[in-house]
């Protein structure tokens, strides 16, 4: 099977989907002739038109509220914002009609689209373009947040993204864009061509939203990780040597809640682990989901490992970026506690 | 160089207050028939005073006068007059309605009748509007059945809504009306975006979008302007300039820019002022816009001078922040009136008739607000059902929100 990067596969995902259908429109920033600042949309305009994949004004609410009444039109946009940082001026588009169209109206209207964006931190990026806004995203009726660790999942999980009735928030880890990072920074980065998770079929295929994956096999701890945290929390495990269960969720919302419980109630102790900012980040929702539905089986608190409550600074990334060292730490205490 | 002593800040303020004289001296109003009317193709930089004029068709004398007139036959005309008048009564009944406790809301067109009427009959079917919540006229002229808006006001079991919605805030594809949203500004970009998607499917539908005065000063009237722009989108952009955002007046959204309409000159929008009270020029303008629009020719940005004569809404008491009589002193008088005098003065319409009109309107009003009020109100009879609730928030309800169903207990 060919190997990609996640840029490759998430590229092959819009390929493949406007290549089915003639609804599916690309367009953003920088994205049409230059093929975008990640080169994510590379080759499209020239394949299919500049009717089907075309730049856009520096205008995050005008790409999404456009996006918006094409799909009430009837077409299936696919839009980018440059960076999760800089979505905020379409918050309004996002929040207040996308997720709410289809249940204002009664389905009289439907909103299917697709909002990409790079997120995350661990590249020197500084506070506007290391930003983890899920929790904002996840938090609002009728959205669908989607976080893929992996090329061949961002390319299946795109591709039932766009196909989709419904809008999706499409987060794209820009860490793993070109390959896997565990937090160890301070090594060399392997390209997805050595990994197996780089491994992306040829043309069509699809993975379900709203199901999480399995990525280390593990009695234990649970560790519920999404992104780039996948393979920190597995470079945990290794390095302490807990069997730790590393669950990559992959949707947000809706969330793949048995998979979760089923593990946890195997475990009976679980760490949640990510990027975001910790006070009312997304762990906030896991730790009290697992309260709620494994509290018997807990034989330990559930312990949160995330970016501390401050902007993303530059200077000190990896005090600020929860790598292996602070995820083992979490992980033994709660083997301990 | 004037002395730079101590900066001081600029608030403006309208001319008048409560207790004042209602003065509208400062506004000129050009003759009717005054204005071209140039070729849909005309190059937007030679008619940029057209921003900052009012095209008018109907004179004093109820007399349509100029090159904006002729388009409408007489029965045309009468219909207009009848969607007005039924928007009127509706708005009155639906007002009465919400003071005796049947729903929770309302929010009258008074005076602004003429403006969504009369847009609706130069559209075609299949044309879509993304109206703001004052634009029902669009609905009602297009034969919207108003059990129906009715029953949407009511929130009750026959809710096409499913009670989801705060009255007034309709949803119909089928009448080209766009689901309405609390969010101000919002409708206007994407109204340019279904414009792109007609022209990037090569369809031959166009798009018309609507704002308020006060909205212009949102962020996505702004965005709208530079896409429609840039993509050359089948658009008309509607402002409906009622001279009101709530209680402030139009000069703090305007601020120094002369008019609305001219907000469109920066943007390379041929942009055009109408007499919002004169459903012959609304009429006139909007087939021009339209036409444009059709022929590809682009977006066309359009002000709709008006004046808001009600309240803001039912939750609004005017009284407390511009003077009582301020409606009595605009000076482009009442929609309904002067297309009436106009009808009267062509020999196809009598006092006697409007009476008669007035009163089969207010009949047919009645009986289906009768028929709405069968399916419940707010607070008696039908309502829709809690399941309608947890749906529709997704196209498949998710797990989370259908244990949340169960615990509701439905």
């Amino acid at each position: 099977m060919p190997r990609r990067t996640m840029i490759e596969a998430i590229r092959d995902a819009m390929d493949v989907s406007m290549g089915r259908d003639n609804k599916v429109i690309v367009y953003g920033e920088d994205v049409g002739f230059f093929g975008g600042v990640f080169r994510a949309t590379q080759g499209l305009q020239a394949k299919y038109g500049k009717s089907r994949c075309f730049d856009a004004p520096i205008s995050e609410s005008g790409i999404v509220g456009s996006a918006i009444g094409m799909a009430a039109y009837g077409l299936k946009p696919c839009v980018e914002v440059q960076f999760a940082d800089y979505v905020y001026p379409a918050y309004d588009q996002i929040v207040s009609e996308a997720a709410r169209l289809r249940y204002r109206s009664n389905g009289d209207f439907t909103c299917p689209i697709v909002v990409r964006m790079p997120t995350g931190g661990g590249i020197f990026g500084g506070q506007t373009h290391s930003q983890s806004p899920e929790a904002l995203f996840t938090h609002v009726s009728g959205l669908k947040v989607i976080v893929p660790s992996n090329p061949h999942d961002a390319k299946g999980l795109l591709i039932a993204a766009i196909e989709d009735p419904d809008p999706v928030i499409f987060l794209e880890p820009k860490r793993l864009y070109n390959g896997p990072f565990d937090g160890h920074h301070d090594k060399p980065v392997t390209p997805w061509s050595k990994h197996e998770l780089g491994e992306v079929a040829d043309g069509h295929y699809t993975i379900p939203l709203g199901k999480a994956a399995i990525r280390r096999q593990g009695s234990a701890v649970t560790v519920l990780a999404y992104g780039t945290m996948v393979y920190v929390a597995q470079a945990a495990a290794e390095e302490t040597g807990i069997d730790a269960e590393v669950i990559d969720l992959r949707t947000l919302l809706p969330l793949d809640l048995d998979t979760i419980v089923a593990s946890v109630k195997k475990t009976g102790r679980c760490v949640v682990v990510h990027e975001a900012t910790l006070t009312s980040g997304f762990g906030a929702e896991l730790v009290s989901l697992v309260q709620e539905n494994c509290f018997y089986h807990l034989e330990a608190p559930v312990a949160r490992v995330a970016g501390w409550d401050t902007p993303y600074p530059h200077a000190q990334e990896w005090d600020y970026f929860p790598g292996p060292a602070r995820v083992g730490r979490v992980l033994l205490e709660t083997l301990e506690a | 160089m004037a002395d730079a002593g101590m900066l001081r800040f600029h608030v403006p303020e309208p001319e008048v207050r409560p207790g004042g004289t209602p003065d509208f001296s400062n506004v000129t109003i050009p003759k009717a028939g005054s204005v071209p009317r140039p070729e849909i193709d005309v190059d937007p930089r030679t008619i940029r005073d057209m921003a900052f004029s009012i095209i008018r068709v109907l004179n004093r004398a109820g007399e349509a006068v100029g090159p904006w007139a002729g388009l409408l036959s007489d029965q045309e005309l009468l219909e207009g007059l009848r969607h007005m008048m039924t928007l009127r009564t509706f708005d009155a009944r639906m007002q009465m309605a919400q003071r005796q406790g049947k729903t929770s809301f309302y929010m009258q067109h008074l005076g602004e009748e003429a403006v969504s009427c009369a847009f609706r009959k130069a559209l075609q079917p299949g044309d879509m509007n993304f109206p703001t919540y004052r634009q029902a006229g669009l609905l009602i002229a297009d034969g919207y059945p108003m059990v129906s808006m009715m029953n949407q006001i009511y929130s009750n079991e026959a809710d096409p809504l499913k009670g989801r919605q705060l009255p007034v805030m309709y949803s119909s594809k089928e009448h080209g009306f766009f689901s309405i949203s609390g969010n101000l500004a919002t409708q206007y970009i994407q109204a340019v975006g279904w414009a792109m998607a007609s022209a990037i499917s090569n369809d031959s539908r166009i798009a018309a979008a609507w704002i308020g005065d006060g909205s212009t000063a949102e962020s996505d009237f702004h965005a709208a302007l530079v896409f429609a722009s840039t993509y050359k989108a089948p658009v008309v952009l509607n402002v409906v300039n009622n001279q009101w955002a709530i209680s402030t007046f139009q000069g703090i959204a305007r601020g120094g820019s002369g008019t609305f309409a001219a907000r469109g000159l920066g943007f390379g929008i041929p942009s055009l002022r109408v007499d919002g009270n004169d459903y012959l020029a609304v009429h006139a303008v909007a087939k021009w816009a339209v036409e444009r629009a059709r022929a590809n020719l682009g977006p066309t940005l359009v002000e709709y001078v008006t004046y808001r004569v009600g309240a803001h809404s039912t939750s609004d008491d005017p009284s407390a922040y511009r003077p009582k009589a301020e409606s009595d002193a605009w000076p482009l008088g009442d929609p309904v009136i002067r297309l009436k005098n106009h009808l009267i003065q062509k020999g196809v319409w009598s006092e006697d008739r409007h009476t008669q009109a007035e009163a089969e309107i207010l009949e047919t009003v009645i009986a289906a607000q009768k028929e709405a009020e069968g399916h419940g109100t707010l607070h008696a009879g039908g309502k829709p059902s809690t399941r309608d609730m947890f749906e529709g928030v997704y196209a498949e309800m998710p797990p989370h929100l259908r244990r949340q169903r169960q615990q509701a207990g439905v």
